[in-house]
Protein backbone atom coordinates (compact mmCIF):
# COMPACT_ATOMS: atom_id res chain seq x y z
CA UNK A 1 0.00 0.00 0.00
CA UNK A 2 1.82 3.25 -1.27
CA UNK A 3 2.36 5.57 2.28
CA UNK A 4 2.94 9.11 0.56
CA UNK A 5 4.82 11.92 2.40
CA UNK A 6 3.43 15.50 1.08
CA UNK A 7 6.14 17.95 2.12
CA UNK A 8 3.70 21.51 3.04
CA UNK A 9 4.94 24.58 0.92
CA UNK A 10 4.00 27.49 3.37
CA UNK A 11 5.43 30.81 4.17
CA UNK A 12 6.31 30.86 7.52
CA UNK A 13 2.30 31.79 8.82
CA UNK A 14 0.00 30.40 5.80
CA UNK A 15 -0.24 26.83 4.03
CA UNK A 16 0.23 27.77 0.13
CA UNK A 17 -2.54 26.40 -1.92
CA UNK A 18 -0.14 24.34 -3.92
CA UNK A 19 0.19 21.50 -1.02
CA UNK A 20 -3.81 20.96 -1.69
CA UNK A 21 -3.11 20.61 -5.29
CA UNK A 22 -0.10 18.12 -4.26
CA UNK A 23 -2.49 16.37 -1.59
CA UNK A 24 -4.58 15.77 -4.86
CA UNK A 25 -2.35 14.34 -6.98
CA UNK A 26 -1.51 12.05 -4.27
CA UNK A 27 -4.88 10.74 -3.46
CA UNK A 28 -5.07 10.09 -7.33
CA UNK A 29 -3.24 7.22 -6.49
CA UNK A 30 -5.22 3.83 -5.18
CA UNK A 31 -5.58 3.06 -1.87
CA UNK A 32 -3.03 5.63 -0.88
CA UNK A 33 -2.13 6.65 2.61
CA UNK A 34 -1.00 10.24 2.84
CA UNK A 35 0.52 12.31 5.48
CA UNK A 36 1.87 16.23 5.41
CA UNK A 37 4.93 17.33 6.96
CA UNK A 38 5.14 20.85 7.82
CA UNK A 39 8.76 22.21 8.54
CA UNK A 40 8.59 25.76 9.86
CA UNK A 41 10.16 27.63 12.93
CA UNK A 42 6.42 27.55 14.27
CA UNK A 43 3.94 25.14 12.29
CA UNK A 44 0.93 25.61 14.76
CA UNK A 45 -1.35 27.35 12.62
CA UNK A 46 -0.15 25.99 9.22
CA UNK A 47 -0.73 23.00 10.87
CA UNK A 48 -3.98 23.22 11.15
CA UNK A 49 -4.81 24.39 7.51
CA UNK A 50 -3.46 21.17 6.41
CA UNK A 51 -5.13 18.95 8.61
CA UNK A 52 -8.44 20.11 7.18
CA UNK A 53 -7.29 19.05 3.55
CA UNK A 54 -9.66 16.02 2.90
CA UNK A 55 -7.43 12.64 2.13
CA UNK A 56 -4.28 13.94 4.62
CA UNK A 57 -4.16 10.72 7.15
CA UNK A 58 -1.82 12.55 9.90
CA UNK A 59 -0.17 16.12 9.53
CA UNK A 60 3.25 16.12 10.88
CA UNK A 61 5.21 19.02 12.54
CA UNK A 62 8.50 19.70 12.46
CA UNK A 63 9.59 22.94 14.43
CA UNK A 64 12.86 24.13 14.86
CA UNK A 65 14.19 27.81 14.53
CA UNK A 66 16.66 26.54 11.50
CA UNK A 67 13.17 26.23 9.31
CA UNK A 68 12.20 29.81 9.28
CA UNK A 69 13.01 30.13 5.71
CA UNK A 70 12.54 26.93 4.09
CA UNK A 71 16.16 26.59 2.77
CA UNK A 72 16.55 22.95 0.58
CA UNK A 73 19.64 22.45 2.53
CA UNK A 74 17.75 22.73 6.25
CA UNK A 75 15.07 20.76 5.10
CA UNK A 76 16.41 17.91 3.01
CA UNK A 77 18.30 16.06 6.00
CA UNK A 78 14.90 16.56 8.01
CA UNK A 79 13.00 14.30 5.00
CA UNK A 80 15.66 11.90 4.69
CA UNK A 81 15.08 11.20 8.65
CA UNK A 82 11.71 10.02 8.50
CA UNK A 83 11.76 9.02 4.70
CA UNK A 84 11.73 5.18 5.68
CA UNK A 85 8.29 5.19 6.78
CA UNK A 86 6.91 6.37 3.29
CA UNK A 87 7.65 5.10 0.02
CA UNK A 88 6.53 8.09 -2.03
CA UNK A 89 7.58 12.04 -1.16
CA UNK A 90 5.77 14.88 -2.72
CA UNK A 91 5.90 18.26 -3.17
CA UNK A 92 5.08 20.74 -5.69
CA UNK A 93 6.76 22.31 -8.94
CA UNK A 94 7.32 25.75 -7.34
CA UNK A 95 10.28 27.19 -6.70
CA UNK A 96 10.32 25.99 -3.16
CA UNK A 97 9.60 22.28 -4.52
CA UNK A 98 11.93 22.18 -7.63
CA UNK A 99 14.82 23.54 -5.16
CA UNK A 100 14.14 20.73 -2.02
CA UNK A 101 13.51 17.63 -4.26
CA UNK A 102 16.36 16.93 -6.29
CA UNK A 103 18.59 17.29 -2.96
CA UNK A 104 16.44 14.88 -1.23
CA UNK A 105 16.63 12.28 -3.93
CA UNK A 106 20.24 12.51 -4.38
CA UNK A 107 20.29 12.46 -0.65
CA UNK A 108 18.06 9.07 -0.59
CA UNK A 109 20.60 7.68 -3.97
CA UNK A 110 17.46 8.08 -6.25
CA UNK A 111 16.45 10.08 -9.62
CA UNK A 112 13.58 12.48 -8.79
CA UNK A 113 10.54 12.76 -10.89
CA UNK A 114 9.70 16.56 -12.10
CA UNK A 115 6.28 17.72 -13.03
CA UNK A 116 4.08 15.10 -12.26
CA UNK A 117 0.53 15.75 -14.59
CA UNK A 118 -0.56 12.41 -13.92
CA UNK A 119 -0.23 9.29 -11.84
CA UNK A 120 -1.00 5.87 -14.13
CA UNK A 121 -0.23 3.80 -10.96
CA UNK A 122 2.05 3.87 -7.90
CA UNK A 123 5.45 3.56 -10.09
CA UNK A 124 4.10 4.96 -13.66
CA UNK A 125 4.03 8.58 -14.14
CA UNK A 126 3.24 10.97 -17.52
CA UNK A 127 5.67 14.20 -17.07
CA UNK A 128 5.86 16.91 -19.90
CA UNK A 129 9.70 17.32 -21.46
CA UNK A 130 10.61 20.43 -24.16
CA UNK A 131 8.54 22.60 -22.50
CA UNK A 132 5.34 20.35 -22.84
CA UNK A 133 5.60 19.64 -26.64
CA UNK A 134 5.83 15.88 -25.66
CA UNK A 135 4.90 13.99 -23.02
CA UNK A 136 6.75 10.99 -20.80
CA UNK A 137 5.28 7.84 -19.31
CA UNK A 138 8.21 6.96 -16.91
CA UNK A 139 8.79 3.95 -14.65
CA UNK A 140 10.64 3.84 -11.66
CA UNK A 141 11.75 0.48 -10.17
CA UNK A 142 9.64 -1.12 -7.62
CA UNK A 143 12.92 -1.01 -4.61
CA UNK A 144 12.94 2.61 -4.95
CA UNK A 145 11.43 5.10 -3.13
CA UNK A 146 9.39 7.91 -5.43
CA UNK A 147 10.78 11.61 -4.77
CA UNK A 148 8.54 13.76 -6.83
CA UNK A 149 7.44 17.32 -8.01
CA UNK A 150 3.99 17.73 -8.99
CA UNK A 151 2.95 19.99 -11.45
CA UNK A 152 0.13 21.79 -9.67
CA UNK A 153 -1.65 23.31 -12.69
CA UNK A 154 -2.93 19.95 -13.47
CA UNK A 155 -4.72 19.01 -10.35
CA UNK A 156 -7.48 20.97 -8.62
CA UNK A 157 -6.66 21.86 -4.90
CA UNK A 158 -8.21 19.34 -2.59
CA UNK A 159 -10.98 20.79 -0.50
CA UNK A 160 -11.55 20.91 2.96
CA UNK A 161 -13.36 19.04 5.86
CA UNK A 162 -11.31 16.65 7.39
CA UNK A 163 -9.67 17.05 10.55
CA UNK A 164 -6.41 15.09 10.36
CA UNK A 165 -4.53 13.86 13.64
CA UNK A 166 -1.52 16.79 14.23
CA UNK A 167 1.51 15.16 15.73
CA UNK A 168 5.09 16.51 16.68
CA UNK A 169 7.76 15.25 15.27
CA UNK A 170 11.31 15.63 17.02
CA UNK A 171 13.38 16.82 14.70
CA UNK A 172 16.30 18.46 16.98
CA UNK A 173 18.19 14.88 16.92
CA UNK A 174 18.89 15.81 12.86
CA UNK A 175 22.42 17.96 12.43
CA UNK A 176 21.93 20.86 10.12
CA UNK A 177 24.62 22.42 7.99
CA UNK A 178 25.26 25.79 8.35
CA UNK A 179 26.80 27.07 5.17
CA UNK A 180 23.44 28.15 3.91
CA UNK A 181 22.29 31.55 5.23
CA UNK A 182 18.98 33.46 4.80
CA UNK A 183 19.36 37.32 4.11
CA UNK A 184 16.27 38.60 2.90
CA UNK A 185 13.35 38.48 0.39
CA UNK A 186 12.00 41.32 -1.67
CA UNK A 187 8.79 40.70 -2.74
CA UNK A 188 6.26 43.39 -4.64
CA UNK A 189 3.29 43.34 -2.04
CA UNK A 190 0.10 43.19 -4.11
CA UNK A 191 -3.47 42.63 -2.56
CA UNK A 192 -4.21 41.21 -6.40
CA UNK A 193 -5.30 37.53 -6.62
CA UNK A 194 -2.44 35.13 -6.79
CA UNK A 195 -0.90 34.35 -10.54
CA UNK A 196 -0.50 30.39 -9.67
CA UNK A 197 -4.05 30.06 -8.25
CA UNK A 198 -6.87 32.66 -9.36
CA UNK A 199 -9.09 31.65 -11.20
CA UNK A 200 -9.13 34.78 -13.88
CA UNK A 201 -5.29 35.94 -15.04
CA UNK A 202 -4.70 38.98 -17.10
CA UNK A 203 -1.43 38.81 -18.70
CA UNK A 204 0.56 41.67 -20.79
CA UNK A 205 3.54 41.54 -22.80
CA UNK A 206 6.43 42.94 -24.53
CA UNK A 207 3.92 44.84 -26.82
CA UNK A 208 2.84 47.39 -23.22
CA UNK A 209 6.25 48.90 -24.24
CA UNK A 210 6.91 50.67 -20.63
CA UNK A 211 6.17 49.99 -16.84
CA UNK A 212 4.00 53.03 -16.79
CA UNK A 213 1.96 51.32 -19.55
CA UNK A 214 1.49 48.09 -17.79
CA UNK A 215 -0.63 50.23 -15.41
CA UNK A 216 -3.55 49.34 -18.62
CA UNK A 217 -3.16 45.61 -17.30
CA UNK A 218 -3.72 46.09 -13.76
CA UNK A 219 -6.72 48.13 -14.54
CA UNK A 220 -8.07 45.35 -16.43
CA UNK A 221 -7.17 43.02 -14.08
CA UNK A 222 -8.86 44.50 -11.56
CA UNK A 223 -12.07 44.75 -13.17
CA UNK A 224 -12.25 41.10 -13.45
CA UNK A 225 -10.53 40.60 -10.51
CA UNK A 226 -7.77 38.48 -11.97
CA UNK A 227 -4.33 38.39 -10.97
CA UNK A 228 -1.68 39.81 -13.53
CA UNK A 229 0.97 37.84 -15.13
CA UNK A 230 3.59 38.51 -17.88
CA UNK A 231 5.90 37.38 -20.49
CA UNK A 232 9.31 36.52 -20.18
CA UNK A 233 10.00 39.54 -22.47
CA UNK A 234 8.50 41.93 -20.25
CA UNK A 235 9.82 40.65 -17.36
CA UNK A 236 12.70 41.22 -19.15
CA UNK A 237 12.51 44.58 -20.36
CA UNK A 238 11.97 45.62 -16.43
CA UNK A 239 8.04 46.45 -16.86
CA UNK A 240 7.12 43.93 -13.99
CA UNK A 241 9.14 41.62 -11.61
CA UNK A 242 10.35 38.14 -12.55
CA UNK A 243 7.17 36.08 -9.77
CA UNK A 244 4.95 37.84 -12.41
CA UNK A 245 6.40 35.73 -15.40
CA UNK A 246 4.35 32.60 -17.11
CA UNK A 247 5.80 30.05 -19.32
CA UNK A 248 8.58 27.17 -19.16
CA UNK A 249 10.72 28.48 -16.78
CA UNK A 250 8.05 30.83 -14.64
CA UNK A 251 5.03 29.75 -13.79
CA UNK A 252 2.29 27.16 -15.06
CA UNK A 253 -1.05 28.05 -14.50
CA UNK A 254 -4.77 26.71 -15.24
CA UNK A 255 -6.88 29.44 -14.27
CA UNK A 256 -10.76 29.59 -15.92
CA UNK A 257 -10.24 32.45 -17.86
CA UNK A 258 -6.53 33.52 -19.55
CA UNK A 259 -6.31 37.01 -20.92
CA UNK A 260 -2.96 37.45 -23.41
CA UNK A 261 -2.93 41.14 -24.05
CA UNK A 262 -0.02 42.03 -26.52
CA UNK A 263 1.56 38.66 -26.16
CA UNK A 264 2.99 36.90 -29.55
CA UNK A 265 2.97 33.56 -27.65
CA UNK A 266 6.21 31.90 -28.21
CA UNK A 267 5.86 28.48 -27.37
CA UNK A 268 7.91 28.82 -23.79
CA UNK A 269 4.97 31.07 -23.06
CA UNK A 270 2.12 28.94 -24.28
CA UNK A 271 3.61 25.55 -22.43
CA UNK A 272 2.60 28.17 -19.56
CA UNK A 273 -1.06 28.15 -20.28
CA UNK A 274 -1.90 25.51 -22.01
CA UNK A 275 -4.46 24.04 -19.50
CA UNK A 276 -6.23 27.44 -19.32
CA UNK A 277 -10.13 27.05 -19.68
CA UNK A 278 -10.36 30.00 -22.06
CA UNK A 279 -7.71 31.77 -23.64
CA UNK A 280 -8.54 35.64 -24.74
CA UNK A 281 -5.57 37.02 -26.94
CA UNK A 282 -5.71 40.91 -27.91
CA UNK A 283 -2.87 41.37 -30.61
CA UNK A 284 -1.94 44.05 -33.16
CA UNK A 285 -0.14 41.11 -35.30
CA UNK A 286 -3.13 38.99 -37.08
CA UNK A 287 -0.67 36.81 -37.51
CA UNK A 288 0.85 35.97 -34.08
CA UNK A 289 1.07 32.36 -32.96
CA UNK A 290 -0.63 33.30 -29.67
CA UNK A 291 -4.53 32.64 -31.79
CA UNK A 292 -3.06 29.24 -32.73
CA UNK A 293 -4.35 28.41 -28.92
CA UNK A 294 -6.56 31.17 -28.75
CA UNK A 295 -10.80 30.44 -27.74
CA UNK A 296 -11.10 34.00 -28.45
CA UNK A 297 -8.96 35.91 -30.90
CA UNK A 298 -9.11 39.97 -31.24
CA UNK A 299 -6.92 41.65 -33.46
CA UNK A 300 -6.61 45.21 -32.31
CA UNK A 301 -4.23 47.72 -31.02
CA UNK A 302 -4.11 46.77 -27.10
CA UNK A 303 -3.86 50.65 -26.57
CA UNK A 304 -7.32 51.22 -27.92
CA UNK A 305 -8.85 47.71 -27.39
CA UNK A 306 -7.99 47.58 -23.45
CA UNK A 307 -9.04 50.75 -22.02
CA UNK A 308 -12.52 50.34 -24.81
CA UNK A 309 -12.89 46.46 -22.65
CA UNK A 310 -12.74 48.40 -19.24
CA UNK A 311 -15.10 50.76 -20.04
CA UNK A 312 -17.78 47.85 -21.50
CA UNK A 313 -17.03 45.74 -18.50
CA UNK A 314 -17.84 48.79 -16.09
CA UNK B 1 38.77 31.51 -6.05
CA UNK B 2 40.89 28.96 -8.36
CA UNK B 3 38.57 26.98 -10.57
CA UNK B 4 34.86 27.31 -11.43
CA UNK B 5 33.58 24.28 -13.44
CA UNK B 6 30.34 24.79 -15.64
CA UNK B 7 28.20 22.13 -17.36
CA UNK B 8 27.01 22.44 -20.79
CA UNK B 9 24.51 20.30 -22.57
CA UNK B 10 24.15 19.50 -25.88
CA UNK B 11 20.15 20.01 -26.30
CA UNK B 12 17.97 20.70 -29.62
CA UNK B 13 17.71 24.57 -29.72
CA UNK B 14 15.23 26.29 -28.35
CA UNK B 15 13.94 27.58 -31.45
CA UNK B 16 12.96 24.07 -32.99
CA UNK B 17 9.16 22.56 -32.32
CA UNK B 18 10.11 18.98 -31.27
CA UNK B 19 8.12 16.07 -32.82
CA UNK B 20 7.81 12.58 -31.31
CA UNK B 21 8.75 9.75 -33.11
CA UNK B 22 5.80 7.77 -34.72
CA UNK B 23 6.75 4.71 -32.73
CA UNK B 24 6.55 6.21 -29.82
CA UNK B 25 10.18 5.63 -28.66
CA UNK B 26 11.23 9.15 -28.46
CA UNK B 27 11.52 12.34 -29.57
CA UNK B 28 12.81 13.36 -33.01
CA UNK B 29 15.91 15.05 -33.07
CA UNK B 30 17.30 13.45 -36.76
CA UNK B 31 18.76 16.36 -38.87
CA UNK B 32 17.47 19.08 -36.26
CA UNK B 33 19.37 21.85 -34.92
CA UNK B 34 21.68 21.16 -31.79
CA UNK B 35 22.76 24.20 -29.42
CA UNK B 36 24.31 24.74 -26.01
CA UNK B 37 21.07 24.40 -23.72
CA UNK B 38 20.83 28.58 -23.50
CA UNK B 39 20.72 28.45 -19.35
CA UNK B 40 23.79 26.57 -19.29
CA UNK B 41 25.12 29.74 -21.48
CA UNK B 42 24.24 31.82 -19.01
CA UNK B 43 25.99 29.57 -16.29
CA UNK B 44 29.20 29.77 -18.49
CA UNK B 45 29.08 33.50 -19.32
CA UNK B 46 28.51 34.37 -15.31
CA UNK B 47 31.77 32.37 -14.58
CA UNK B 48 33.81 34.22 -17.63
CA UNK B 49 32.47 37.88 -16.00
CA UNK B 50 33.55 36.51 -12.49
CA UNK B 51 37.02 35.56 -14.39
CA UNK B 52 37.33 39.05 -15.76
CA UNK B 53 36.86 40.83 -12.86
CA UNK B 54 40.09 38.36 -11.34
CA UNK B 55 38.09 36.69 -8.98
CA UNK B 56 38.81 33.14 -11.03
CA UNK B 57 41.58 31.87 -12.37
CA UNK B 58 40.17 28.64 -14.53
CA UNK B 59 37.03 28.30 -16.02
CA UNK B 60 36.55 24.55 -17.00
CA UNK B 61 33.56 23.20 -18.98
CA UNK B 62 32.30 19.54 -18.64
CA UNK B 63 29.68 17.68 -20.77
CA UNK B 64 28.36 14.23 -20.03
CA UNK B 65 27.13 13.09 -23.68
CA UNK B 66 27.82 11.73 -26.97
CA UNK B 67 30.65 12.63 -28.83
CA UNK B 68 29.00 15.20 -30.57
CA UNK B 69 28.97 17.12 -27.43
CA UNK B 70 32.47 18.25 -28.44
CA UNK B 71 30.84 20.87 -30.56
CA UNK B 72 29.16 22.84 -27.79
CA UNK B 73 32.70 22.30 -26.21
CA UNK B 74 34.05 23.76 -28.73
CA UNK B 75 31.86 26.43 -28.39
CA UNK B 76 32.18 27.19 -24.91
CA UNK B 77 36.20 27.22 -25.16
CA UNK B 78 35.50 29.81 -27.57
CA UNK B 79 33.11 31.72 -25.32
CA UNK B 80 36.34 32.11 -23.38
CA UNK B 81 36.52 28.88 -20.81
CA UNK B 82 39.92 27.05 -20.77
CA UNK B 83 39.56 23.62 -20.89
CA UNK B 84 36.91 21.22 -21.00
CA UNK B 85 35.73 17.61 -20.50
CA UNK B 86 33.69 15.34 -22.19
CA UNK B 87 32.24 12.10 -20.43
CA UNK B 88 31.60 10.25 -22.92
CA UNK B 89 28.19 8.11 -23.06
CA UNK B 90 25.75 6.97 -25.63
CA UNK B 91 22.77 6.21 -23.07
CA UNK B 92 20.36 8.75 -21.67
CA UNK B 93 21.46 9.56 -18.21
CA UNK B 94 19.78 10.54 -15.44
CA UNK B 95 20.57 14.11 -13.51
CA UNK B 96 21.85 11.88 -10.50
CA UNK B 97 24.21 9.83 -12.62
CA UNK B 98 25.61 13.42 -14.38
CA UNK B 99 25.88 15.06 -10.77
CA UNK B 100 28.39 11.94 -9.62
CA UNK B 101 29.90 12.11 -12.86
CA UNK B 102 30.92 15.99 -12.43
CA UNK B 103 31.46 15.34 -8.27
CA UNK B 104 33.95 13.06 -9.77
CA UNK B 105 36.37 15.76 -11.30
CA UNK B 106 35.26 18.16 -8.80
CA UNK B 107 37.52 16.14 -6.82
CA UNK B 108 40.14 15.43 -9.15
CA UNK B 109 40.31 19.17 -9.92
CA UNK B 110 39.62 21.02 -6.80
CA UNK B 111 37.10 23.03 -7.89
CA UNK B 112 35.58 25.56 -5.62
CA UNK B 113 32.53 26.63 -7.71
CA UNK B 114 29.94 24.87 -9.95
CA UNK B 115 27.87 26.88 -12.10
CA UNK B 116 25.29 25.12 -14.22
CA UNK B 117 21.72 26.02 -15.57
CA UNK B 118 18.56 25.40 -13.82
CA UNK B 119 17.45 22.93 -16.31
CA UNK B 120 17.60 21.70 -19.76
CA UNK B 121 15.15 22.96 -22.12
CA UNK B 122 14.62 18.99 -23.25
CA UNK B 123 14.32 16.79 -20.32
CA UNK B 124 13.18 20.13 -18.38
CA UNK B 125 14.27 18.41 -15.21
CA UNK B 126 15.80 21.16 -13.28
CA UNK B 127 17.74 19.08 -10.72
CA UNK B 128 21.35 18.53 -11.30
CA UNK B 129 23.05 21.67 -9.44
CA UNK B 130 20.86 20.42 -6.55
CA UNK B 131 21.47 16.59 -6.93
CA UNK B 132 24.90 17.56 -7.09
CA UNK B 133 25.49 20.03 -4.16
CA UNK B 134 23.54 17.23 -1.86
CA UNK B 135 26.16 14.82 -2.96
CA UNK B 136 28.99 17.15 -2.69
CA UNK B 137 27.58 18.08 1.13
CA UNK B 138 27.61 21.72 -0.10
CA UNK B 139 25.46 24.59 -0.30
CA UNK B 140 22.91 24.94 -3.68
CA UNK B 141 21.73 28.99 -4.77
CA UNK B 142 19.44 27.93 -7.44
CA UNK B 143 17.71 30.05 -10.02
CA UNK B 144 20.20 32.67 -9.45
CA UNK B 145 19.76 35.83 -10.90
CA UNK B 146 22.79 37.86 -9.70
CA UNK B 147 25.88 36.73 -8.35
CA UNK B 148 28.67 38.40 -6.12
CA UNK B 149 31.54 36.72 -4.80
CA UNK B 150 33.28 38.24 -1.57
CA UNK B 151 35.66 35.75 -0.16
CA UNK B 152 34.95 32.69 0.75
CA UNK B 153 31.31 33.41 0.48
CA UNK B 154 28.77 34.38 -1.87
CA UNK B 155 25.80 36.26 -1.89
CA UNK B 156 23.24 35.00 -4.14
CA UNK B 157 19.66 36.57 -5.26
CA UNK B 158 17.29 33.55 -6.41
CA UNK B 159 14.40 34.11 -8.94
CA UNK B 160 11.80 32.33 -6.61
CA UNK B 161 7.79 32.05 -6.88
CA UNK B 162 7.44 34.84 -3.94
CA UNK B 163 9.78 37.14 -5.45
CA UNK B 164 13.38 37.39 -5.21
CA UNK B 165 15.39 35.37 -2.04
CA UNK B 166 19.07 36.93 -1.11
CA UNK B 167 21.37 33.95 0.62
CA UNK B 168 24.40 34.08 1.30
CA UNK B 169 26.48 30.62 1.21
CA UNK B 170 30.10 29.35 2.14
CA UNK B 171 32.03 28.42 -1.09
CA UNK B 172 32.58 26.25 -2.42
CA UNK B 173 29.02 25.95 -3.48
CA UNK B 174 26.98 24.90 -6.44
CA UNK B 175 24.48 27.77 -7.86
CA UNK B 176 22.32 27.26 -10.58
CA UNK B 177 21.58 30.04 -13.43
CA UNK B 178 18.09 31.72 -14.10
CA UNK B 179 17.58 33.51 -17.19
CA UNK B 180 17.92 36.94 -16.14
CA UNK B 181 21.71 36.39 -14.88
CA UNK B 182 23.12 37.77 -17.75
CA UNK B 183 23.27 38.11 -21.47
CA UNK B 184 25.64 35.75 -22.87
CA UNK B 185 28.57 37.30 -25.42
CA UNK B 186 28.50 36.21 -29.54
CA UNK B 187 31.31 34.18 -30.21
CA UNK B 188 34.23 36.07 -32.32
CA UNK B 189 35.68 34.09 -35.53
CA UNK B 190 38.69 34.10 -34.37
CA UNK B 191 38.02 33.23 -30.86
CA UNK B 192 36.28 29.67 -32.59
CA UNK B 193 39.82 29.53 -34.47
CA UNK B 194 41.87 30.05 -30.88
CA UNK B 195 39.12 27.20 -29.41
CA UNK B 196 40.97 24.42 -31.50
CA UNK B 197 43.67 24.41 -29.71
CA UNK B 198 42.67 24.35 -26.06
CA UNK B 199 42.55 21.53 -23.89
CA UNK B 200 39.60 19.02 -24.80
CA UNK B 201 39.95 15.72 -22.38
CA UNK B 202 37.45 12.74 -23.52
CA UNK B 203 36.72 9.93 -20.80
CA UNK B 204 34.06 7.16 -21.42
CA UNK B 205 31.69 7.27 -18.46
CA UNK B 206 32.08 4.23 -17.72
CA UNK B 207 35.63 4.60 -17.23
CA UNK B 208 34.61 6.82 -14.47
CA UNK B 209 34.30 5.29 -10.82
CA UNK B 210 30.61 6.11 -10.08
CA UNK B 211 27.53 3.86 -9.78
CA UNK B 212 25.83 4.70 -12.96
CA UNK B 213 22.00 3.95 -11.48
CA UNK B 214 19.33 3.56 -10.84
CA UNK B 215 17.74 3.74 -14.83
CA UNK B 216 14.83 5.88 -15.26
CA UNK B 217 12.40 3.63 -17.45
CA UNK B 218 11.05 5.54 -20.50
CA UNK B 219 8.01 3.73 -21.28
CA UNK B 220 6.47 6.00 -24.05
CA UNK B 221 6.56 9.51 -25.53
CA UNK B 222 3.57 11.04 -26.69
CA UNK B 223 2.54 13.90 -28.45
CA UNK B 224 0.48 16.43 -25.84
CA UNK B 225 -3.22 17.36 -26.68
CA UNK B 226 -2.92 19.96 -28.46
CA UNK B 227 -5.41 23.10 -28.00
CA UNK B 228 -7.18 24.17 -31.32
CA UNK B 229 -7.36 27.61 -32.84
CA UNK B 230 -10.81 28.91 -31.67
CA UNK B 231 -12.71 31.62 -33.20
CA UNK B 232 -11.61 35.29 -33.57
CA UNK B 233 -14.28 38.72 -32.79
CA UNK B 234 -14.11 41.95 -34.93
CA UNK B 235 -14.25 44.40 -31.82
CA UNK B 236 -14.56 44.80 -28.39
CA UNK B 237 -18.23 44.23 -28.33
CA UNK B 238 -18.22 41.18 -29.49
CA UNK B 239 -15.77 40.46 -27.19
CA UNK B 240 -17.55 41.34 -24.23
CA UNK B 241 -20.80 39.58 -25.35
CA UNK B 242 -18.93 36.38 -26.03
CA UNK B 243 -17.12 37.05 -22.52
CA UNK B 244 -20.70 37.37 -20.92
CA UNK B 245 -22.46 34.06 -22.88
CA UNK B 246 -19.75 32.02 -21.41
CA UNK B 247 -20.01 33.41 -17.76
CA UNK B 248 -16.67 34.91 -17.57
CA UNK B 249 -17.32 38.61 -17.07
Amino acid sequence: MPKILVIAEHNGAKLNTSTAKTVACAASMDEAIIDVAVFAADASFIAIEAAKLNSVKRVMKYERSENEHSLAAIIAPQIIAIAEEYTHIFAPSTTFGKDLMPRVAALLGVNQISDVMSIESSRIFKRPIYAGNAIETIEIPMQDIVVATIRIASYAATTNGNSATIESGNPSKVKLPTHTRFVEIKSSVTDRPDLQTAAKVVSGGRALASEENFDIIYKLAGKLNAAVGASRAAVDAGYVPNEMQVGQTGKIIAPDLYIAIGISGAIQHLTGIKDAGTIIAINKDAEAPIFEVADIGLVADLFIAVPELIEALN
Amino acid sequence: MEKILVGLKRVVDYNVRVRVKSDSSGIETEGVKMSINPFDEIALEEALRIKERGEASEIIVISIGSTEAQQQLRTGLAMGADRAILVETDSQVGSLCVARAIKSFIDRDSVDLVILGKQAIDGDNNQTAQMLSAIWDRPQATFASQLEIKGDKAMVTREIDAGLEVIEIDLPAVISADLRMNEPRYVKLPDIMKAKKKPLEITALSDLNIDQGPEIKSLLFEAPLERSRGAMVNDVAELVATLKEKGLA
